[in-house]
């Protein structure tokens, strides 16, 4: 069975999450794990789906794409998908002026102490910028790494918090 | 509006500050005063006092304001105003009080829900509160102590201020990388 990771952008408009599912759907391919939200007027979908060979939905892709508003990759993933947690849990949140290199900065403290983020997103609104990622950290480090990010973030004159993620069930 | 948790703030108003406040502007994220955490103040200080008044009057004039802590009129500080009068969401309503280094002594049954800011006008987060809540702190003037015990949207009102005035604002609060959302639609 072939895995396939495909991303789809384009300028927004009612339709595109129909117009894609359907061209999947018609060759048989099975959607499995996916993001589709709109970022800044453009609608970004990124998913993996099972089923058909790469090939076949590029070509089947390529009319929607023909207008060049959207742009569509098909690549062919080794399926294993599913890891175990790395680690612990935590909620780090980052706010203040829009400058250059927050994610990066940041990002790096994390990758550094071997910590894994799982789920990111950016919001720039006005001159305020808000960076919110989930992140798997190694046990117990969380203390270090809570110290290197504040230190990271005064030096580009923003706010930091790393919380633990809440992992309540109901 | 009524019964014994009333008598927490003794009858409190902002009457009671003998001093008109002023409407002050309000600042919006990433005004850096909203990031530092405010020290504690002297609460009979005429400094005070009249920081209290503003903040209700600014409050007051400010459409949907349920609260307003000092640092979102730039000034870092340990005072926040509160009024959840008519609000659909609340249970427990003290109507308008000023509280002066306040913090929780107690919180329990912790509850998600979307908040907004004056001070973060473009976009809401859900953050987990709790519904169930007990602040001491003082009042702005006679300096008295005061111990609230409340729930709900006070609650979550009184949660949202005293993060203010630690510096905190609800983004460092949200549950997820998915949990901010955009009040603009930029189509």
């Amino acid at each position: 069975m072939n895995e396939l990771a495909i991303t789809v952008i384009g300028r927004d408009r009612p339709g595109i999450v129909a117009d894609v599912a359907e061209v999947l759907a018609g060759l048989g391919a099975n959607l499995t794990d996916s993001t589709m939200t709109r970022l800044r007027g453009h609608f970004a979908m990124t998913l993996i789906c099972v089923g058909p060979a790469a090939a076949d939905v590029e070509a089947a892709f390529a009319p929607l794409a023909a207008d060049g508003h959207l742009l569509a990759t098909v690549r062919a993933v080794t399926p294993d998908g599913a890891s175990e947690p790395a680690g612990e849990p935590y909620v780090l949140a980052v706010h203040g002026a829009d400058r250059m290199g927050i994610v990066a900065a940041m990002t790096r403290v994390l990758a550094d102490a071997g910590g894994n983020v799982t789920d990111l997103s950016t919001r720039l609104t006005g001159s305020l910028y808000v960076v919110v990622a989930e992140v798997e950290l190694p046990p117990g480090s969380s203390d270090e790494v809570a110290g290197r990010l504040t230190r990271v973030a005064a030096e580009l004159g923003v706010g930091v918090s790393l919380r633990p993620a809440d992992t309540d069930l109901l | 509006m009524t019964g014994p948790e009333y008598a927490g703030l003794g009858g409190w108003t902002p009457a009671k500050l003998g001093v008109p406040g002023e409407v002050r502007a309000v600042v919006a994220a990433p005004e850096p005063v909203l990031s530092r955490p405010g020290p504690e103040v002297d609460p009979t200080s005429a400094e005070v006092v009249r920081l209290a008044a503003d903040l209700v009057a600014t409050m007051r004039v400010s459409p949907g304001c349920v609260g307003l802590a000092a640092p979102q009129i730039g000034v870092s500080a340990q005072v926040f105003a509160v009024d959840v009068t008519g609000h659909p969401k609340a249970v427990t309503v003290h109507g308008t009080f000023v509280l002066c280094n306040a913090r929780v002594v107690e919180a329990s049954r912790w509850k998600a829900g979307r908040e907004g800011c004056m001070s973060v006008p473009d976009l809401t987060g859900d953050v987990k509160r709790a519904s169930r809540l007990v602040v001491e702190g003082v009042l702005p003037g006679s300096g008295e102590p005061v111990r609230l015990v409340t729930d709900g949207f006070e609650a979550r009102a009184l949660q949202h201020e005293i993060d203010h005035c630690a510096g905190l604002l609800f983004l460092d609060q949200v549950a997820g990388a998915h949990a901010v959302y955009q009040r603009k639609v930029y189509l």
